[in-house]
C-alpha cells in the first residue's frame, strides 16, 4: 500500500491506495469523479483522458503513485462553475456527442489539442490528433467541428475565458 | 415549425450532463454494502470441464464466494433462450442446444462462463479467478461455418447434427429456377460478410442486488430493453418473479444491438448477490467485451441474379451460410431470416426470388443483431451483385439501377415485404449531383496522373424499421410482440412527464421526444421530462433497436399526447363555456377559435387537477396511456456514393468522398438525424476497410481481443460526411416517420467496396479491404 497525496480539481486529497492502483481507478472510486471513464485495457481508447500537470494523460496509463505531488484536474473540474468551457459548449452546439461515454476524454484531450496549437487547427491536424481517442457513435464528424468551433472560439475570447452556458 | 418543434435543430437536452462528467452509467453505480465480480472464463474453444476447484480461491484475500454452474442449476437458475422460433423447410423446430449462464460440463467456446468469484475488490475478485481451478479436457474446434457443417467436423451440440440449427428458405424456388433458365445473362458472385465485433464504448456491466428484508431483486444493467430483460429473466431464467425484479438501464454508453440480449453476466449476479448476501457488480474488461458480446454478420452466400435481354432482373437466388456461434443468443434466430431475405428484393422490381440460408453452430462467441441486423447483409449481396452486373453488361451502375428500380408503390416484393413508399430516383439524383458524379472521369485521370487509382461505388439500399407489427411477426416466429408504450403525465403546474418503454442510449430521446410534446401541446421542451430505463417506473415497453424509437416509441407518445389533448379541450371547452369542437391548443395555450377567449395551458392542467369545476362524470387528472402496434414496417431507404484513391505502392485505400441522401420520412430534428447517419456510416466503412473478427482456425482462440488487433475506425480513417435527406413521409404511424439509426451501416459498405472494385478491377475483394489485401490482389493481377 501506498500515501498518495495530490491536487485533483484544486481541492487537496489524499489516501492510501494499493500500489497497482491506477490514476482512473483512483478517481473514480476512492474520489468518486465518475465522469472520467474506463472504456479499454490497453490505453487506446482515451476515455480516460485527465489533465496532469497542465498535459492530457490517459488516465489509466498511470499508477496514482506516479500523480503523487501533481495537479489533475478532470472533466468534472473543467467547468467555471455553471460557466461551461468553450470546448464543453462546443460539443453541445455541435452535436458532438451521442452516447457521451467517450466525450470527457475527448474534450480533456481536445482542450490540450488546442492549447498546443495556438495557431489554430485545420481538420487534418484535428482528426490526426484524436487518433488516440475513439467514438463509436459520431463517426467523428461532429467531433471534428467541435474541435474547429472551439478553436476559434478560443482563439478570439481572450484565450479560453468561459463562456456563459448554452 | 417551431423553435423548438417537430423539423427543429435543437441542441439536446441531455448533453449538459455528459459534457460535465455527470452521466451515471452503470459502473457509476454505488450501492452500500457492494462488493465486485469477476468471471473465471474457459481459455479452450471446446473443452470438457472434468473438475472445478475452488478451495485455493476461496482462502485468498477478501474472497466472499466463489460460484460455479453446479450450484446454479441445483437453485433452478435456467437456460438461456432464443427468442424467436425458426422452422426449416422440412417442418422442424430449430435446434436449440443447451446454454447454461455458467458452464456445468462442456465449454463452446473461448470466454464461455464457468464460474464467478466475488471479492471485496474488484482486483481481488480477478486474483481469486486465476486461482479457480478448472480441469479441462480439451476437444477439437471449429470456428468456420463452412467447415463446420462438413462431415467429420467437430459437433457442438447432440441436438444439432452437423451442427446445422436450421436449413430455411423463403420465396419460389421453381420460379427462380425458370427466371435463371431462361436469362439472356446471369451474373453470379460469392459473397462474404465479415464479422465484427460491436464495440460499444461503455463495456458491458451489471450490478445485482438482492433485498432479504423485502424479498427484492434490483438489476442495473446496460441494457437497450430493461422491460425484456426483465421479463426474459424472470419467466426463463427463473431469477425472480416479475413483480419482485426491478431493472433499471441508466445512461448506455452505446449499444449498436448487442446491448439488446440477457447475457449470463447479468442472471449470475443477481442470482450470486442472493447467494452471498451482498451487491454484486461486475463490469466487463475491453477484452471480455470482445470474447463474449454478440458479435454481427458472417454469412457466406452465393448468388445467382437473371436479366433478360434488356437488362430487367428477372430473378434472384441465393444460398447463405449463417455463423451462430456456440449458443443461439435471443434474437439470433431472426437476424439470418426474417431481418435478412425479406429485403433481398432490395430497390428492385425483382418477380422472383428464393433464398435458402443454413445457420450453423461453431466455437465462437453467439452471434446476433448488429447495427443493421441482416440488413447490412441482404443489402451487401443485392448491392454488389448488381454493380457486378452492370460491369458485365458494359451498362453504366447508375442506369442498370435505375431501369430496375421500383416505382410503383404500395409495392409487393416476392418475399414477404410491402414497401407502402419512396423515391428511389430521387435519392439517386440527389447523391449523383452532391457527389458530382459527371466530374468523375477528369478526376480518375487526375488520380492518374499521379500515380493513383480512383473509383467510385453505388449502393441503393432499402431497409426495414419500425419492427413491427405484433401479429405478423407473431406468425412469423417472435416470442414477444414488438408494439411500444407510453405514458404522457401532466402535472398540475403544467410541466409533463412522458414515459416510454424505448431506451436511448445515444439517439437523444431526451430532446426529440420534448419536441413532439412542444408541437402538440406549445409547452417547452424545458417543462418536458422523458423518463426511461426503470421497470418501476416505466410500464412494459419493448426498448430501443431497429431504429424503431421514433415510428414506434413516438407514435406510442403520439397517441397518449391524443389523449391528453382531448381531455384538456373537453375541460378548457367547460371552462370557458364553448362547444368542445371549438377549441384549438396553439403556442401552450388553449383558445376558442374565432375569439379572443383562451385559457393558458397550465390553468388547464391544474383544473383537471383541482377537479373543483370539471363537466360532469370526469375523472380529475390529465394522465394518459397509449399503447401503439404498428401496421406495417417502414422502409427507409437512399443512395450511398463513395469514391476512393487508392496508393498502388501501400494498398491504403483513402475515402476522398462520401455522399449519403437518404429518404427517412418525417424528422423530428435533422441534427440528430445527421448525427446518426454519420455514426452508421462510420461503422459501414469500418466494416469495409477496417474492422474484422479473427478467430485462429485451429485453436479457436479470438486473435482480435483488443484494440490493439481490432482496428476500428478513428478519426483520421474517416472524411467529413456529405449528407442530405429528400423525403416521402411514411404513411403507416401517424408521424410520418421511417427511422435513421441503422441505414448508415447498411448502405455504405457496398458503395466502399463497389468503390475500391472500381479502382484496382479486382471484383473477387473481401471485407476488410485492408492495404495488404489491395496491394496483393493489385500485384497479383499484374503477374497474371
Amino acid at each position: 500500500m501506498s500515501d498518495v497525496s495530490l491536487v485533483v480539481n484544486g481541492r487537496k486529497v489524499s489516501g492510501t491506495v494499493e500500489d497497482r492502483t491506477l490514476l482512473v481507478h483512483f478517481l473514480r472510486e476512492n474520489l468518486e469523479l465518475t465522469g472520467t471513464h474506463v472504456g479499454c485495457d490497453t490505453s487506446q481508447c482515451g476515455a480516460c483522458v485527465v489533465h496532469v500537470d497542465g498535459k492530457a494523460v490517459k488516465s489509466c496509463t498511470m499508477l496514482a503513485v506516479q500523480a503523487s505531488g501533481s495537479e489533475v484536474t478532470t472533466i468534472e473540474g473543467l467547468a467555471n462553475g455553471a460557466d461551461l468551457h468553450p470546448v464543453q459548449v462546443a460539443f453541445k452546439e455541435n452535436h458532438g456527442l451521442q452516447c457521451g461515454f467517450c466525450t470527457p476524454g475527448m474534450i480533456m484531450t481536445t482542450v490540450d489539442m488546442i492549447t498546443r496549437h495556438p495557431e489554430g487547427l485545420d481538420e487534418t491536424t484535428v482528426r490526426h490528433e484524436l487518433e488516440g481517442n475513439i467514438c463509436r457513435c459520431t463517426g467523428y464528424h461532429n467531433i471534428v467541428k467541435s474541435v474547429l468551433a472551439a478553436s476559434k472560439t478560443m482563439a478570439k475570447g481572450s484565450k479560453g475565458k468561459a463562456k456563459k452556458a448554452a | 415549425m417551431g423553435v423548438e418543434g417537430i423539423g427543429a435543430r435543437v441542441a439536446r437536452k441531455e448533453d449538459r450532463r455528459f459534457i460535465t462528467g455527470a452521466g451515471r452509467y452503470v459502473d457509476d453505480m454505488v450501492v452500500p454494502g457492494m462488493k465486485h465480480a469477476a468471471f473465471v472464463r474457459s481459455p479452450y474453444a471446446h473443452a470438457d470441464i472434468k473438475k472445478i476447484d475452488v478451495k485455493a480461491a476461496e482462502a485468498m484475500p477478501g474472497v466472499i464466494g466463489v460460484l460455479t454452474g453446479k450450484q446454479l442449476k441445483g437453485d433452478g437458475i435456467g437456460n438461456l433462450i432464443c427468442g424467436w422460433m425458426i422452422h426449416s423447410k422440412d417442418g422442424s423446430p430449430m435446434k436449440m442446444g443447451a446454454w447454461s449462464p455458467l458452464a456445468v460440463d462442456r465449454v463452446r467456446y473461448v470466454g464461455d462462463a464457468v464460474a464467478i468469484v466475488v471479492a471485496e475488490t474488484k482486483g481481488q475478485a480477478r486474483d481469486a479467478a486465476e486461482a479457480v481451478e478448472v480441469v479441462y479436457k480439451e476437444k477439437k474446434a471449429v470456428t468456420d461455418a463452412v467447415q463446420a457443417l462438413k462431415k467429420g467436423a467437430p459437433q457442438l451440440h447432440p441436438e444439432a447434427e452437423n451442427n446445422l440449427i436450421f436449413d430455411w428458405e423463403i420465396g419460389d424456388a421453381k420460379a427462380t429456377d425458370e427466371a435463371i433458365a431462361k436469362a439472356a445473362h446471369v451474373t453470379k458472385v460469392h459473397i462474404v460478410n465479415n464479422r465484427l465485433i460491436p464495440n460499444a464504448m461503455e463495456p458491458r456491466a451489471a450490478l445485482g442486488h438482492y433485498n432479504k428484508a423485502e424479498d427484492h431483486y434490483t438489476c442495473w444493467t446496460t441494457s437497450q430493453n430493461p422491460h425484456v430483460a426483465r421479463l426474459v429473466m424472470s419467466a426463463f431464467y427463473n431469477v425472480a418473479p416479475e413483480n419482485k425484479l426491478r431493472v433499471i438501464a441508466p445512461d448506455v454508453g452505446g449499444g449498436f444491438g448487442s446491448k439488446i440480449y440477457i447475457y449470463p453476466e447479468e442472471i449470475v449476479c443477481l442470482w450470486a448477490s442472493k447467494r452471498t448476501g451482498v451487491p454484486v457488480k461486475w463490469v466487463a474488461d475491453r477484452t471480455e467485451s470482445f470474447l463474449t458480446d454478440a458479435h454481427g454478420r458472417d454469412h457466406v452466400s452465393e448468388v445467382q441474379l437473371a436479366l433478360d435481354k434488356n437488362n430487367k432482373v428477372i430473378g434472384l437466388k441465393v444460398d447463405t451460410i449463417a455463423n451462430l456461434g456456440a449458443y443461439m443468443s435471443l434474437f439470433s434466430s431472426s437476424v439470418p431470416t426474417y431481418l435478412y431475405a425479406t429485403l433481398l428484393s432490395g430497390q428492385y422490381d425483382i418477380p422472383a426470388i428464393h433464398a435458402n440460408v443454413r445457420t450453423v453452430y461453431t466455437n465462437t462467441a453467439p452471434v446476433d443483431a448488429y447495427r443493421g441486423a441482416g440488413r447490412p447483409e441482404a443489402c451487401y449481396l443485392i448491392e454488389r451483385t448488381m454493380e457486378t452486373a452492370a460491369r458485365e453488361l458494359g451498362m453504366s451502375p447508375a442506369e442498370f439501377r435505375r431501369i430496375n428500380f421500383i416505382t410503383q408503390f404500395p409495392h409487393q416484393t416476392p418475399v414477404i415485404m410491402n414497401y407502402d413508399t419512396g423515391d428511389f430516383g430521387a435519392s439517386l439524383n440527389a447523391a449523383m449531383k452532391e457527389a458530382d458524379y459527371a466530374g468523375f472521369p477528369k478526376r480518375r485521370e487526375a488520380a492518374k496522373k499521379r500515380g493513383k487509382l480512383r473509383g467510385i461505388g453505388f449502393s441503393c439500399y432499402i431497409e426495414a424499421c419500425g419492427i413491427a407489427p405484433s401479429k405478423a411477426v407473431g406468425s412469423l416466429g417472435a416470442g414477444v410482440g414488438l408494439w411500444e408504450s407510453a405514458e404522457v403525465r401532466v402535472n398540475a403546474v403544467g410541466t409533463i412527464e412522458v414515459l416510454t418503454g424505448s431506451h436511448s442510449h445515444g439517439q437523444g430521446h431526451e430532446t426529440t421526444f420534448a419536441q413532439l410534446v412542444n408541437q402538440r401541446l406549445g409547452v417547452p421542451i424545458d417543462s418536458v421530462s422523458i423518463v426511461h430505463g426503470d421497470t418501476d417506473k416505466v410500464q412494459m415497453g419493448m426498448g430501443t433497436y431497429g431504429s424503431r424509437s421514433g415510428a414506434v416509441g413516438m407514435s406510442a407518445i403520439s397517441k397518449a399526447l391524443d389523449k391528453v389533448e382531448a381531455k384538456a379541450k373537453k375541460i378548457a371547452a367547460h371552462l370557458m363555456e364553448a362547444d368542445e369542437a371549438d377549441i384549438v391548443i396553439e403556442n401552450g395555450e388553449l383558445k376558442v377559435a374565432g375569439t379572443d377567449k383562451s385559457l393558458p395551458w397550465f390553468q388547464v392542467a391544474l383544473a383537471s387537477y383541482t377537479a373543483h369545476n370539471l363537466p360532469d362524470g370526469m375523472e380529475p387528472g390529465l394522465k394518459e396511456t397509449a399503447f401503439y402496434d404498428p401496421s406495417n414496417f417502414t422502409f427507409p431507404a437512399g443512395c450511398y456514393i463513395c469514391e476512393v484513391e487508392i496508393d498502388p505502392d501501400t494498398g491504403v485505400t483513402e475515402i476522398v468522398q462520401f455522399v449519403a441522401a437518404d429518404d427517412f420520412g418525417n424528422i423530428i430534428n435533422p441534427m440528430i438525424v445527421e448525427g446518426q447517419v454519420h455514426g452508421g456510416v462510420a461503422q459501414g466503412i469500418g466494416q469495409a476497410l477496417l474492422e474484422g473478427c479473427r478467430y485462429d482456425a485451429d485453436s479457436g482462440q479470438l486473435v482480435t481481443a483488443s484494440y490493439m488487433d481490432y482496428t476500428m475506425p478513428r478519426a483520421d480513417d474517416l472524411p467529413s460526411f456529405k449528407v442530405s435527406t429528400s423525403n416521402t413521409p411514411c404513411p403507416g404511424n401517424p408521424l410520418g416517420m421511417k427511422g435513421c439509426g441503422e441505414a448508415g451501416a447498411i448502405g455504405s459498405p457496398p458503395a466502399v467496396m463497389n468503390a475500391i472494385t472500381d479502382a484496382i478491377g479486382d471484383n473477387d475483394l473481401t471485407m476488410p479491404a485492408t492495404p495488404l489485401k489491395v496491394w496483393a490482389s493489385l500485384k497479383a493481377m499484374t503477374r497474371h
